[in-house]
Parts: C-alpha cells; structure tokens; sequence
C-alpha cells in the first residue's frame, strides 16, 4: 500500500520554505519560475514517489534543479552592460553589505546553495552533499567558506540593534 | 552557543514566509496542473445550510460530496488512495456543482444535472444510487421500495448500507430515503440535515 497525503497537503507543508530557498539561490522573478517548474515536476511525479521518502528533500533536489536550468535560460539572454558588477566591490569598505539578502546573493553558487538548502530547508549535510553532487563534508566546508564570508560582508542589524536596546 | 546565531537568524528573516506570493503560486500550479492535465482531483468547500460541504471533481465529473461530520480532511485522504494523491484545492472545475447546489438550497432547482463520477460506488450499491434520481424533487420512498426499484425487494438492509455510503449525497438523492413506518432513518449528513433537506423540498 503506498500511502500518500493528498498533494495539497505538500504545498501547504512545503511550499513557503521551498519559495524562501528559491529566492536564496536566485532573483525574485527566477525564483517564482523556479518555485513553479518545481511543484508542477512534483505534482506529476507524486504517484511515484516511495512513500516513505523524505519530500522536503526531494522537492529541494528539484528545486536545485529547476534554478540551475532557470540561471542557464537566463545566461543565454543578453545582458545589459550596466548589470555587469562593478570592480569597487574589490576594496574592504565597499565589500560591506547591510541587506543580507544581497550579500547572500554574491556568494559563489554552490556556497549559496549549501546555506539555502541547511539553513533555511534544514536539511543534513548528507542530503545536501547528494543534492549539489559531492560529499557531506564538501558541503559542510562550503557553507563554513560562505558562512564566513557573510560574517565579513554583512555588519548585522541585529547585533547592533540588539546593543542599543534596554 | 553557535557563533552563527545572530547570522543565522538574520538569514531567516531575510527571506521570510511569502502567504500572498504563495496564493498566486498556487493558483499558477492548478493552471498548469489542468492545462497539462495531470489535476486528477480539484476540490473546495462551500457554505451549505446543512453545513460547510467538500466538493470533489476528476474530469468526468463531480466524484464526492462530503459533510463536515464525514471529516473532509478523511475523505481528501480516501480519496487520494482510491483514485489519485494528485489532489489541489482547486475551486475553479467546481464551479458548475457550486452554482446548481446554491439554486437547489435556494428552492430554484429540482435535478441537478452536472457530469458525475461514479467510480466510488460500485455493484449493488451504485444500481441503489442510480435509482434514487427515480424518487422525484419533494417526493419521498421507502428502503423496501428503492430495494424493488433496484430490481432485488429482498435487499432492504442493502438499500440502508448503499444511502448510508452514498458518495454524493445531496445531488444523489438518499435524503428522500425514508423507514417503512414513516420515520425519518438514517442519514450520513445526520438527521437534522435529513430534515433541512426534505423540509426545504416540500416547501419548494
């Protein structure tokens, strides 16, 4: 008997951090079309999943998936010359970036990946590891690399905040 | 304890939960869902005066009405064992069954007349289901009777396990459905539902 939740039950489950994960590793209107590919590929594929498969996982593998093929749609496209990064972002001081988001954004793909897919998925890094291609330990090391370079980017509204406040 | 906390937590609220992107995401996905034809089971809810009532469709046609008492979360789940797991809350192909169940309760609608999908019914029980349509709007019969209509007077008892599984009450008339001695009987919606039915009927 392979029992399986109704797939609305799925979305409603998964959906939101699957969407935050999305918008993680890509732009906000690439992450909508990805999110999108993803639970249309999901929804086809329901009937054939083992039931007893971990579906955060395999909708994040999807997922992982579907950004790729968007960021490649997309660097197919022509790119407007002001879009090319600036080299000032080489200097320490301009290095530094209050929106999280963004600096996340500036990380090399596979350390933006790792930290999505623990971070906000919390998923192991053994799963991880099978979803980027490359053992649990590399996507360990990956996330620390990012993880660090966040540190040093982003000065941290909260902490500050946190120090001005009764 | 973990020095990423701080960071960790910015990271969170960096991306928070989307409620109103994910409303339009969803919408895109039953979209795509019924446009490649892969929506097996559309559903929603709709306001009844006997009660909030779960609506299901395939696409042949309206597969399950359910009452709050047959716990709607339970029959999305049978449902999803018997026919498909690919289910979305979908309102947009039920529609149709929407508007003729409003009529009905509003006294403008005697048959409804939507495609329905029978495949939760089988033998015995769906010929019993099929002759119920038999009984007209306001009229009532007896479970003796409906067993002659289905062509075995013998299976009375039948007759009561076939309305009392009837996937598609309301529209599949077992309201109509009374005891030899009058008495109202059972009824999956419960008895006062029964009696809002039949009420509503002898008034239209």
């Amino acid at each position: 008997m392979n029992a399986k939740v109704p797939f609305e039950r799925v979305v409603a489950g998964h959906g939101a951090t699957v969407l935050r994960v999305c918008r993680a590793v890509l732009d906000a209107s690439d992450a909508d079309d990805a999110w999108s590919e993803t639970f249309l590929s999901a929804f086809k594929a329901y009937p054939e999943l083992p039931s007893d498969a971990n579906v955060e996982a395999w909708l994040v593998t999807i997922a992982h998936r579907k950004a790729i093929d968007v960021t490649r749609a997309r660097s197919r496209r022509p790119i407007p010359v002001q879009d090319v990064p600036d080299s000032r972002a080489e200097s320490e001081t301009d290095d530094r970036d209050p929106d999280l988001a963004h600096a996340l954004s500036r990380l090399p793909a596979k350390q933006k990946q790792v930290i999505a897919y623990h971070y906000l998925a919390g998923l192991p890094y053994a799963e991880i590891g099978a979803i980027v291609g490359g053992s649990p330990d590399a996507a360990r090391r990956a996330a620390a690399d990012g993880i660090a370079t966040l540190r040093r980017t982003y000065p941290g509204p909260t902490s500050r905040k946190d120090s001005h406040e009764p | 304890m973990n020095p990423d906390d701080d960071l960790v937590r910015d990271l969170e609220r960096a991306f928070p939960r989307d409620e109103s992107g994910l409303l339009r995401l969803h919408t895109r996905l039953v979209d795509a869902a019924q446009a490649d034809g892969v929506l097996d089971v559309a559903y929603c809810t709709t306001d009844s005066p006997v009660g909030p009532l779960l609506l299901a469709a395939t696409e042949l046609g309206v597969v399950r009405v359910a009452y709050q008492s047959e716990d709607h979360a339970g029959v999305l789940q049978v449902l999803a064992d018997r026919i498909s797991p690919r289910i979305l809350n979908a309102p947009a192909r039920l529609d149709t069954i929407r508007r003729e169940l409003d009529q009905y309760f509003a006294g403008q609608l005697r048959n409804f007349d939507v495609p329905l999908d029978w495949r939760l019914s089988t033998g015995f029980r769906r010929t019993v289901l099929a002759h119920l349509s038999d009984i007209a709007y306001g009229h009532t019969a007896t479970y003796a009777a409906v067993a002659q209509l289905a062509g075995n007077p013998k299976a009375v008892r039948a007759v009561g396990t076939a309305c009392a599984s009837n996937p598609l009450p309301v529209v599949v008339p077992c309201h109509r459905v009374l005891r030899s001695d009058g008495s109202l009987g059972g009824y999956l919606g419960g008895p006062e539902a029964k009696r809002t039915l039949l009420a509503l009927e002898a008034a239209a």
